[in-house]
């Protein structure tokens, strides 16, 4: 239960942290593209946390890189939101205002929960979300707010984004409680950012079962490359 | 039409009791912006406890051309330096 539990929360982070480097050199700006990079490299670290919890809690002496670069793509349980591609950065801010947003409460909730070696990583990982959250929600609100082009491209990016959100909130898998709270939140940035909320779409589900998008498979293939080819490889 | 974000020059106090000392500049679109471009750029290996930024367009330098005037009479009267008592060792940052 909470090998699954931690490996879920691993997931999310890795596959993530991993997106967001596919910024890297890439950004609009220079400045933007240490954002992303920064971002990347605190979710690289909860990853490594939360899946090295889930190895030693299994004890078959897995530790954070065998569950990162040796599992296939069937063994993820990251949610199907953060392994949906880029886009353009109004989508990929898209994924992260509604990803570092739930991801908020959920880490607050576990830092105060009963489970001291998942508190003490949520408690630490607040921080970083915190920042991520007020990050996304920033550029919401520039770009939502901003030119006819920039307001179109977000509303295009949440619209994509959207029919993933469910699955955050799934009764056996997902954080049902923080719903109510999450919303607010959304709508309080929309409200600020002029935009509505988007149209209600039938959720999309199963990331946390295995079943993903043809998406993931490509990332892992890049992301998984060198420790297959080389296996024990250091530097 | 400029479509190239202004530049911020940015500040960082290293730790309470010390002054902020100019570290760099960023490009940002606004002011709450700069302040995180700056986070990013400049504090990311705990380097500061706060941060400044000021429109690079709000300083306004001394002439280079000017530089005899303004400097060179400083360069014979030493008396203006405190050289001639000693710094006691526990007094750290002056």
């Amino acid at each position: 239960m909470l090998f699954h539990h931690a490996v879920r929360l691993g997931d999310d982070a890795l596959i993530l942290a991993q997106r967001l480097s596919e910024w890297c050199g890439h950004a609009p700006m220079l400045e933007i593209d240490l954002a992303l990079a920064n971002i990347a490299l605190d979710l690289f670290g909860q990853a490594t946390l939360f899946l090295g919890l889930a190895g030693e809690i299994e004890g078959q002496g897995r530790d954070a890189d065998a569950l990162a670069f040796r599992r296939d793509v069937l063994d993820f349980r990251n949610c199907l939101l953060v392994e949906q591609p880029n886009g353009d950065f109004a989508q990929t801010i898209a994924r992260q205002f509604l990803f570092s947003n739930w991801q908020e409460l959920l880490m607050r909730q576990i830092a105060a929960a009963a489970e001291p070696r998942l508190s003490e990583i949520g408690a630490k990982a607040v921080k970083e979300i915190t920042y991520h959250a007020r990050y996304a929600s920033e550029w919401v609100v520039r770009l939502g707010d901003g030119t006819e082009e920039s307001r179109a491209r977000m509303i295009a990016g949440l619209d994509w984004m959207w029919r993933f959100t469910d699955e955050l909130f799934d009764a056996e898998t997902g954080a049902p409680s923080l719903r109510a709270e999450w919303d607010a939140r959304i709508a309080h940035t929309l409200a600020e950012a002029n935009m509505d909320m988007p149209k209600p779409r039938r959720g999309v589900l199963g990331g946390r079962a295995g079943h993903h998008s043809e998406h993931l498979g490509h990332l892992l293939t890049e992301m998984q490359f060198l420790p297959r080819a080389y296996p024990g490889a250091v530097w | 039409m400029n479509r190239e974000w202004p530049l911020w020059e940015v500040f960082v106090r290293a730790k309470n009791g010390l002054s902020h000392k100019h570290v760099g500049s960023v490009h940002a679109a606004g002011a709450r912006m700069a302040v995180e471009a700056a986070r990013d750029t400049y504090t990311r290996r705990m380097e500061g406890v706060s941060l400044w930024v000021v429109p690079s367009a709000a300083i306004t330098a001394s002439d280079p051309g000017e530089a005899e005037a303004l400097f060179a009479p400083a360069q014979d009267k030493v008396y203006r330096h405190p050289t001639f008592y000693t710094i006691p060792d526990k007094v750290k940052n002056i």
